[in-house]
């Protein structure tokens, strides 16, 4: 398999069709022949991540390279970046609002889930630039 | 558990996926909180909610569920049940609630993570 690069747009104003990108990603590693384990840990770190770029910073990028050894999710978003990055690595810490409660978000689960199911997580965040968050899932 | 047996226990209806009852899952998770579901659920799993959103189906399409139950007779739009149907995952509805539908299932065996 040659290695690619995938690319999603996340829409911002849409909380109750995010996860569109990460559907579609799924289907695209399934197609590649990716294990299904790996499709899945996958799936998880872009859902949670495409649902916090919807919730927190009004919808981003999702580039994903797919490599003979590893997947590289990046989430690239401009919004306001995340101000206290240990509080936002515990779990049970949210600043989400009740609209994301509602759709069963905002528990303060995403970013300790993402960093659960990927082998290696990094966050790069500015306040009032964005955040890009890259996750590594091993092969 | 084949998922005839699940709808037999929890007394529901299937509002699709009727034809793939013969399917067996081996845990189930019970949570308002996808991603209390997103950080636990394990294999061949079934999710009992009552939350009847999109949201609910993509996260069980994301861990490879084969079955959502909706508890306390909540019933979901076509919308939702148009995505259960493009992700092949069968939707039931329970007029239990969340506590009773999940105590009878692990009654009757269905457990959820191994401790």
């Amino acid at each position: 398999m040659e290695p690619m690069t995938l690319s999603y747009t996340v829409d911002g104003g849409d909380l109750i069709g995010a996860g569109e990108a990460s559907s579609q990603m799924k289907l695209a590693l399934k197609k590649l022949g990716i294990p299904a384990e790996a499709i899945r840990r996958a799936s998880i770190c872009m859902y949670e991540g495409e649902i916090n770029m919807v919730i927190h910073a009004n919808g981003g990028q999702a580039m994903v390279d797919v490599g003979m050894d590893q997947i590289v999710i990046r989430l690239i978003d401009q919004g306001p970046g995340i101000p206290d990055m240990d509080k936002a690595m515990q779990e049970g810490w949210s600043t989400a609002g009740e609209n994301a409660r509602d759709l069963g978000f905002g528990a303060g689960m995403g970013l300790p889930n993402m960093k659960r199911y990927a082998d290696d997580m990094t966050v790069e965040t500015t306040i009032g630039v964005g955040t890009t968050v890259t996750m590594t899932i091993k092969l | 558990m084949l998922l005839s047996e699940v709808r037999e226990i929890l007394k529901a209806d299937i509002l699709t996926g009727e034809e793939n009852l013969d399917r067996e899952v081996t845990s189930a998770c019970g949570s308002d909180f996808m991603s209390d579901v997103l950080a636990y659920v394990k294999n061949q799993a079934l999710l009992l909610t009552g939350l009847v959103n999109p949201q609910v189906v993509r996260t069980a399409d994301m861990m490879d569920m084969k079955c959502i139950c909706f508890v306390r007779g909540k019933m979901p739009d076509e919308s939702v049940l148009e995505l259960a149907r493009e992700r092949d995952i069968v939707i039931m509805c329970s007029p239990m609630r969340l506590y009773d539908a999940c105590g009878r299932l692990y009654t009757a065996g269905l457990r959820g993570e191994v401790y």
